[in-house]
């Protein structure tokens, strides 16, 4: 157990976290459609421009993916995360095309520790994702458990 | 025809399995969700699922991966009975989603999508948003995912 690691204690409201940069190329939205989201606009620039997403555009699965990565880089993987139990709204706001770069916050709501079982806490976050000209592309409200400190460890 | 006339409100419709083998729960969580319980079997077990499982988004994308299929023959059988399928476009999102039970290596998972409501825009005539509910469940009939998304539908 690394004693470094963030646990509920350090998610206070309003503390926010930086996602990205990341850049989301051709081949990689082609290659998540393929396997999960085959449709045209997400397949191929030609479709993709005819249709009302205005380009190669990333399946809204894809976008999601992504920005679970940058959670990762960004605090998940230097938390005491136990994963999540859901989702409270995602809004796909604007389409994610090629060449984009992603970035954005992931910021705290509340935190509070279970009641059933009191070393593991929820902490919920506002997630937003930007890409290059500032545009939201995402808003993710959703929940996260993760560890309480264990008695004994410094902060 | 519009989907809300295809399908009578809270009728469930089976759209397809997904079997999750542990190497491709590794693979997309390599890329997208790298955290111990998605990527290592034995950190997994000490984890709260208590085995190697899949990321919550590759269940979501699971449920994709089915409905686009599924959505394609449905447009093909309607047409040869002289029916033109509802045109659906990009989905703006999604709410309520809920990662029920881990999806553990080697689970399989039938997807179903249940049409709940659908709201005319304003604002775009003859355009509508369908709210449709979309579930999985595992090989033991026990819900492992629930969430309601939201899907533009064309005049």
């Amino acid at each position: 157990m690394q004693a470094d690691r963030l646990h509920i204690e350090d998610f206070t409201p309003g503390r926010a976290f930086a996602l990205g940069p990341t850049p989301v190329s051709a081949d990689e939205i082609v290659a998540f459609a393929s396997e999960f989201d085959p449709q045209p606009m997400h397949l191929s620039q030609a479709d993709g421009a005819a249709s009302i997403l205005g380009g190669l555009a990333a399946s809204g699965w894809h976008t999601s993916a992504l920005m679970m990565r940058m959670l990762c880089d960004s605090y998940i993987g230097n938390s005491a995360s136990e994963g999540s139990p859901g989702i409270d709204s995602m809004e796909w706001k604007k389409p994610v095309l090629a060449g984009d770069t992603l970035s954005g916050q992931s910021r705290v709501t509340a935190a509070r520790v279970s009641k059933s079982r009191p070393e593991i806490g929820i902490v919920t976050f506002r997630a937003t994702v930007t890409n290059q000209r500032g545009d939201v592309v995402a808003i993710c409200e959703y929940a996260n458990l993760i560890r309480c400190r264990p008695s004994g460890e410094a902060a | 025809m519009k989907l809300s006339e295809l399908h009578p409100e809270g009728t469930k419709v089976r759209i397809g399995t997904v079997d999750f083998t542990q190497d491709d729960i590794i693979r997309f969580a390599g890329q997208f969700d790298p955290q111990p319980f998605h990527l290592d079997p034995e950190a997994a077990r000490q984890s709260l699922f208590g085995g190697l499982c899949a990321s919550g988004w590759h269940t979501c994308a699971g449920w994709m991966k089915c409905f686009v299929p599924y959505w394609t023959s449905e447009t093909i059988r309607l047409g040869k009975d002289g029916i033109v399928a509802p045109k659906l476009g990009p989905s703006p999102g999604f709410a309520d989603l809920r990662w029920l039970r881990p999806v553990f290596a080697g689970d399989s998972i039938t997807y179903f999508v249940t049409f709940l409501a659908a709201k005319d825009l304003e604002s775009r005539p003859g355009w509508r948003i369908n709210t449709i509910r979309c579930e999985g469940e595992n090989q033991n009939g026990e819900a492992v995912i629930r969430f309601d998304s939201k899907v533009i539908e064309f005049p």
